[in-house]
């Protein structure tokens, strides 16, 4: 149509000649339409078939030839992890009400190896909405309040210094360990620990350090291992409360241990260290499981996203399967494995994968159709672990600094023989073994593999450079439907004032009236900077409403709803004023608010894609069609067409799921069910986002909200 | 017969005429009352607390001043002295050690350790007899010469960016000192080989017959040193020739097998030893051209405490050669062999209890009944050894890629209560501490940011710095260099300092091949010149003096090194320079293209042509057509 235009414009009066690139530009703006349908029907289409593009892992860092060497783990160290469950789930030992005394024979067992042993005391350091701390790196923290002597946990530190090793880097091994209720699962995977301990004192081939963290899980897991590597790495060296801790009567019990020792040069109880942490390991059994294999979990994903290095899981997986014989799990979208629509879809692409085998033999890009449905559960796990940016276990706080970390979940088949026992010890000691020998090697830290990726199966991954494809697919709308917008609200103003004069009569006031028009997206503009500014405000409120005492979820929520309605009024009535009544003069107002929104919108999700990959896909997912789709309501209803009729239905369905609050309630509904949705879930959710310094939190509060109420504008525009 | 006996007739002849002619040299030397080239080697071996045992070798040379006896040598390695002569080294120490020596349980306060105690790798320090502007171009050529002496990478520490010069705070305090340290070289037997090749019988005879590879390197502390001291080209009048010491400090466990299959009760009993099993061979005799060839075991303060041998009384007299019985038939050990002589420690100032040294002759032992001395213990025994006034340990603060900070952190040890009663004469006691540190260039320490905090509270760094010296680092120039004298009170329980650094960026071709395991920060050396770690043994004759003896009462100010660390700095993908290549070219083909264009386009002229053409509303076959026919008429009109 544009051509054709031009084509008779240049009949009339000759033109330069066009560039093919701004003449393919001019192209792609004027097919706007048919180029966003393509694109994002097709980025949808790369979404669902990243299952069937995942390559199968390799192990990349040649240095690390896991399960090269024969494990030396014996049934002699085996025996003596057995040693320390049995002292540990001894009733005799959980006498003390503060489970001191099961600390004290851990720490005794770790001197009778002859490690370094220290005690560090920590105050569980209660999350905080800190507004300004998102992307900062961990601190010490503030200076401490007064904390009262009966709320602190103490982790057991051990450390095998490496006998040739120069003590320049270490490895961490951490066992959550709750002394005051621990489950028989806790008992066992420090067993393991020690197990492995116990061997890595006597072998030879050690070059590294090795630490034993024992983290104290009374304050949450988390918790524990964070305070520890915020001593380990940002230790604070006043101490301005001088009436802490060392006063507690049961801290001064726990160190007498010094006296029974014979080796007492081994334990301090000042903070010890090692080297640079080149990776760490946490280990932990579940206490039940109805399964009938010994299976492992891994944990991989830490905070706003980022994964350890995929070599890290390749030797896990590599050695559990091939060497101890367990099966590997990753976290799985259960929901999702008895959909049938997904499984439709499996076996369509199976039959088309078939058909193009049969075509030409050397394509084979196929997976069964139940593979496919158990890559995508999986593959919806982890960009929802992504997306969520809350780590999912104590591996995490390694990720704040920069060390590969991840939890390993043993699960083992339910028995209470002897003999099972010492099996679940002697092959979990030997992955833990095999795993550490195998980054023990490491001459240089994890680097070769990769860092982005989405994992569809223990043993397949997706990299980034496939599934940004996807994600490319469905922004690359946004600008051309911004810009094709823009020049339709421009030329449509221009041509009916051009109609009305004759060319040769263009005075001054017109082109001053031209120019004005050619900055009349300011205005829109500005609308879209309020709104956005309104959405900063939104996201900082929470901060204040969390100061109010006792407060109830759903009443903070109320609250916080109210006053973000509130807000807006104001801000729309202080600022926007001189925008109102000039909108009313102009016709095609609404499409240039809509070409900015959608800029606006695709800078955000380019910023947040760089920042978290799955929450800016799982946001393009929401809002690229919202924000397409947008048209006032009252003019489809004028239209009166089946074409807006379907285009009206798709933008309310579309204006209640984008809303954040309603989008994380079907969300829930789905996984959890609608029968006990509550009002202030949202709220608490928030809350672990802000708590967790997840970009999540921003990325919803400065970008999809604002876009959403923009889009809601633009649907209740008086045209 | 005879025929055969001949060559032989002929070779003594020829010897002893050689033999006449050393002898006849050395009696000139001595004539001219010089002293002979001399050789000595000892071997002291000490039981640790943590079931370990400490094997120092210690070999020395001396040769008389060149100017005696021209360039020649008979026992001293000519190696050296050629060095010494070339490059005027009035010291030198060169270390090569692998593993870190426990400062917290193996001691750090007596002579072996704060001498021998090393930092992992290969540290350098060298003190020249030049004019000032030739010492770096002497140290170029010394790191050059010992790097293919020793067949080691030390011709690393040639550039400037590497090696450092301290102005006071190491303890051969002058100018002249060079000290360079490279943590990451691996040490193994190819540098062992050399080192002993500079011995006269090598590890062929004598003591160094001792010096299995395998059972070497296999412990947990391995650390050989070359110290050579000269006064061959100094000013002064006093010519005492060089003397070269090399030691040799192996720290191993003596059982092999654990203690944990003995019962509880005996798990804490020291394991018994003897030279052959720790070591698989024995000493059959002495090296023939050693001046003297003994073995020591030395059990320390600390030890000699604990065991309480039953008649302290009688130290003086066992001292003075009446070998007492109840020395070495002790109830908690038994000794496999008679000791020679019983040295018993000088009262020290430092600690209530005297260590006591057993000597051992070699001479006395030939191929056919070998020496082998054995320890067995009967009672358990824990003791802790003598450790330095403060414990330091260094870790790095922070983390990511951008910035930092070092951290040292001092510690006051038990012993410390000991000393304040022996230091604090004067009522205000004070503890120095030196602490001289080196940071390569990239890491970019901000001195300013040097922070003090004495029993965890924060202090002015005025109160407690007495003297500081700082030299910048420049970039891919010269590294950091902070020498820091500290104060402290006696009574100080901990004291940490802290100093922030930003992590540089190299360039492409200065990142190892390893460079993503990460830099090294060299170690710091913590000395406190108060306290000297010396060990004063009465001996009756002075003119037979031992040369280790004599080492040990040297004072010399207990020194430690704290660990090295590791940086983790920012590393390129090294495949990236294909990468930026590729994209900066298409960017350059791009922009130098389209500018091109703009330059060479007339917009006026252009339009003027399609206006013309536009006039013409001519297709391009109609131009054809029409130029066609044009050139046809013009034919025409020509063939007219």
């Amino acid at each position: 149509m544009a051509e054709t235009k031009e084509k008779s414009l240049s009949d009339e009066k000759p033109k330069p000649r066009v560039r093919p690139i701004v003449r393919l530009g001019i192209f792609l703006i004027s097919h706007s339409f048919h180029v966003s349908v393509v694109c994002c029907t097709a980025g949808v289409l790369a979404l669902f078939l990243l299952p069937v593009l995942a390559k199968n892992t390799y192990i990349s860092e040649n240095a690390l030839m896991p399960g090269s060497a024969s494990p030396m783990l014996s049934n002699q160290h085996v025996s003596d992890g057995n040693r320390l469950v049995k002292d540990l789930t001894n009733p005799n030992s959980k006498s003390s009400e503060t489970g001191i005394e099961s600390h004290k024979i851990i720490a005794q067992y770790m001197l009778d190896l002859g490690a370094e042993v220290s005690f560090h005391k920590f105050h569980p350091q209660m999350n905080q909405f800190h507004p300004l701390h998102f992307f900062s790196s961990p601190d010490s923290g503030k200076i401490q309040e007064n904390y009262s002597c009966s709320s602190y946990g103490i982790n057991t530190v051990g450390i095998i210094r490496a006998p040739h090793g120069d003590g320049k880097e270490a490895i961490v091994l951490v066992t959550p360990y709750n002394a005051l209720k621990s489950g028989f699962g806790e008992a066992l995977s420090l067993g393991i620990a020690y197990s492995v301990f116990s061997l890595l004192t006597q072998v030879t081939w050690l070059a590294k350090d090795i630490i034993w963290l024992v983290a104290d899980s009374q304050y949450g897991e988390y918790a524990a291992v964070a305070a520890w590597l915020r001593e380990y790495q940002t230790p604070k060296f006043s101490s301005l409360s001088t009436p802490n801790a060392e006063m507690c009567p049961d801290v001064n019990n726990l160190f007498e241990l010094k006296g029974h020792s014979i080796s007492g040069s081994k334990f301090s109880n000042s903070f010890r260290r090692a080297g640079t942490m080149a990776s760490a390991l946490v280990l932990k059994v579940r206490d039940q499981n109805e399964q009938f294999e010994d299976t492992i979990s891994i944990y991989a994903e830490a905070s706003n996203g980022q994964m350890p290095n995929l070599d890290l899981i390749n030797v896990v997986n590599y050695l559990a399967v091939h060497r101890q014989g367990l099966r590997v799990n990753v976290e799985k979208l259960w929901s999702l494995l008895n959909s049938s629509w997904l499984k439709s879809l499996g076996e369509i692409f199976e039959s088309l994968a078939k058909v193009a085998k049969s075509l030409y033999p050397k394509w084979k890009f196929g997976i069964p159709a139940t593979e496919y449905v158990e890559g995508t559960a999986t593959l919806a796990s982890s960009l929802y672990y992504q997306a969520l940016g809350v780590p999912t276990g104590p591996h995490g706080a390694f990720r704040d600094y920069q060390v590969d970390a991840i939890t390993l979940e043993i699960s083992p088949k339910f028995s209470l023989d002897k003999v099972w026992r010492n099996d679940i010890l002697l092959r979990g000691g030997r992955l833990i073994e095999g795993v550490i020998r195998s980054v023990n090697n490491l001459l240089e830290k994890f680097h070769q593999s990769f860092f982005l990726y989405l994992l569809t199966s223990p043993s397949k991954f997706v990299s980034v450079g496939v599934y940004m494809i996807a994600f490319a697919l469905l922004i690359a709308p946004l600008p051309m439907v911004a810009a094709s917008l823009y020049v339709d609200a421009n030329s449509s103003s221009n041509c009916s004032k051009g109609d009305s004069s004759t060319p040769s009569a263009i005075t001054d006031t017109d082109e001053h009236s031209i120019a004005i028009r050619s900055w009349r997206w300011l205005n829109s503009a500005k609308l879209v900077f309020i709104v956005h500014l309104w959405g900063a405000i939104v996201s900082l409120l929470p901060y204040f409403i969390s100061q109010i005492p006792d407060c109830s979820p759903t009443t903070s929520f109320m609250i916080w709803v109210l006053l973000s309605i509130l807000s807006l009024l104001t801000l729309n009535s202080v600022l926007a004023s001189p925008l109102a009544c000039a909108k009313a003069t102009q016709e095609k107002e609404w499409a240039l608010v809509k070409s900015v929104t959608i800029s606006s919108v695709f800078i955000g999700l380019g910023l947040m894609s760089v920042i978290n990959f799955a929450t800016a896909e799982i946001g393009a997912l929401l809002m690229v069609p919202m924000c397409l789709l947008a048209q006032p309501l009252k003019l489809d209803v004028r239209a009166g067409t089946l074409r807006s009729f379907c285009r009206m239905i798709c933008n309310l369905v579309l204006g209640h799921i984008a809303f954040p609050p309603a989008a994380f309630f079907l969300l829930k509904g789905m996984l959890d069910g609608f029968g006990n949705a509550n009002v202030g879930d949202f709220w608490m959710w928030v809350e672990s986002l802000w708590a967790w310094n997840s970009a999540t939190y921003l990325f919803i509060g400065m970008v999809q909200l604002p876009c959403w109420v923009l889009c809601i504008s633009i649907l209740f525009h008086t045209c | 017969m005879v025929l055969l006996q001949r060559p032989h007739i002929l070779l003594l002849l020829i010897d002893t005429h050689q033999f006449l002619q050393c002898w006849i040299a050395f009696g000139s030397a001595n004539e001219e009352g010089q002293q002979q080239e001399e050789f000595s080697e000892e071997l002291l071996v000490k039981p640790l607390p943590d079931h370990k045992l400490l094997a120092h070798f210690h070999f020395q040379s001396s040769a008389p001043p060149s100017t005696s006896n021209g360039c020649h040598h008979h026992l001293f390695p000519k190696a050296i002295s050629q060095l010494v002569q070339k490059f005027r080294v009035k010291e030198m120490e060169l270390s090569f050690t692998q593993g870190r020596w426990n400062y917290e349980s193996w001691g750090g306060f007596d002579p072996i350790s704060s001498s021998n105690a090393k930092p992992p790798g290969v540290e350098l320090w060298a003190v020249f007899d030049v004019p000032q502007h030739h010492i770096d171009a002497s140290w170029k050529n010394l790191t050059h010469t010992l790097s293919g002496l020793f067949c080691a990478s030390i011709n690393f520490l040639e550039s400037t960016a590497t090696y450092s010069t301290p102005e006071w705070s190491f303890p051969p305090a002058s100018g002249n000192v060079r000290y360079g340290t490279f943590p990451c070289e691996a040490v193994c037997t190819e540098n062992l080989t050399p080192w002993l090749r500079l011995l006269p019988c090598r590890d062929k005879a004598g003591i160094a017959l001792l010096l299995d590879r395998p059972s070497l390197y296999r412990g947990f502390y391995h650390s050989q040193r070359l110290h050579l001291t000269s006064t061959e080209s100094s000013s002064e009048g006093i010519d005492s020739g060089i003397i070269l010491e090399q030691t040799l400090t192996v720290v191993l466990q003596p059982n092999s097998e654990r203690a944990i299959e003995v019962h509880a009760s005996e798990k804490h009993v020291q394991p018994s030893w003897s030279l052959s099993s720790i070591f698989g061979k024995q000493v059959s005799g002495r090296c023939v051209l050693a001046k003297s060839s003994s073995v020591y075991l030395l059990l320390d303060r600390g030890l000699v405490a604990e065991l309480k041998f039953p008649n302290k009384e009688n130290g003086k007299s066992a001292a003075n050669g009446l070998t007492s019985e109840n020395f070495w038939s002790n109830p908690s050990f038994e000794l496999s062999v008679n000791p020679d002589r019983i040295f018993l420690e000088e009262s020290s100032s430092h600690s209530k209890s005297l260590s006591i040294l057993y000597m051992f002759q070699v001479e006395k032992y030939s191929e056919s009944e070998p020496f082998d001395i054995g320890l067995m213990w009967k009672v358990p025994v824990a003791w802790l050894c003598q450790q330095t006034p403060l414990h330091a340990s260094r870790f790095l603060m922070g983390s990511g890629n951008e910035r930092g900070a070092i951290a040292i952190s001092l510690k006051s040890t038990q012993f410390t209560e000991g000393f304040m009663s022996a230091n604090s004469k004067d009522g205000s006691c004070e503890l120095r501490v030196d602490v001289f540190q080196v940071v390569p260039w990239y890491v970019k320490v901000y001195f300013h940011s040097l922070r003090v905090f004495v029993d965890q509270q924060p202090r002015a760094v005025s109160d407690f710095i007495e003297k500081i010296h700082v030299s910048p680092s420049k970039d891919k120039m010269s590294p950091g260099v902070m020498e820091v004298v500290l104060k402290l009170p006696c009574r100080v329980n901990t004291a940490a300092l802290t100093i922030e650094f930003d992590k540089g960026f190299l360039r492409i071709d200065e990142y190892p091949p390893d460079a993503n395991q990460g830099f090294d920060i060299p170690s710091a050396i913590i000395s406190f010149p108060n306290f000297h770690a010396s060990m004063v043994f009465l001996e009756d004759d002075s003119l037979n003096r031992s040369p280790l003896l004599s080492k040990f009462q040297d004072k010399c100010p207990v020194m430690s090194y704290t660990e090295v660390l590791l940086v983790p700095l920012t590393t390129p993908d090294f495949s990236m320079p294909y990468n930026v290549s590729t994209i900066k070219c298409t960017v350059f083909a791009l922009y130098f293209g389209s500018l091109l264009n703009v330059l060479q386009r007339r917009v006026a002229e252009e339009e003027r042509f399609l206006k013309a053409k536009a006039a013409k509303k001519t297709g391009r076959l109609p131009l054809l057509l029409s130029k066609l026919s044009a050139k046809l008429r013009g034919s025409g009109i020509n063939q007219d």
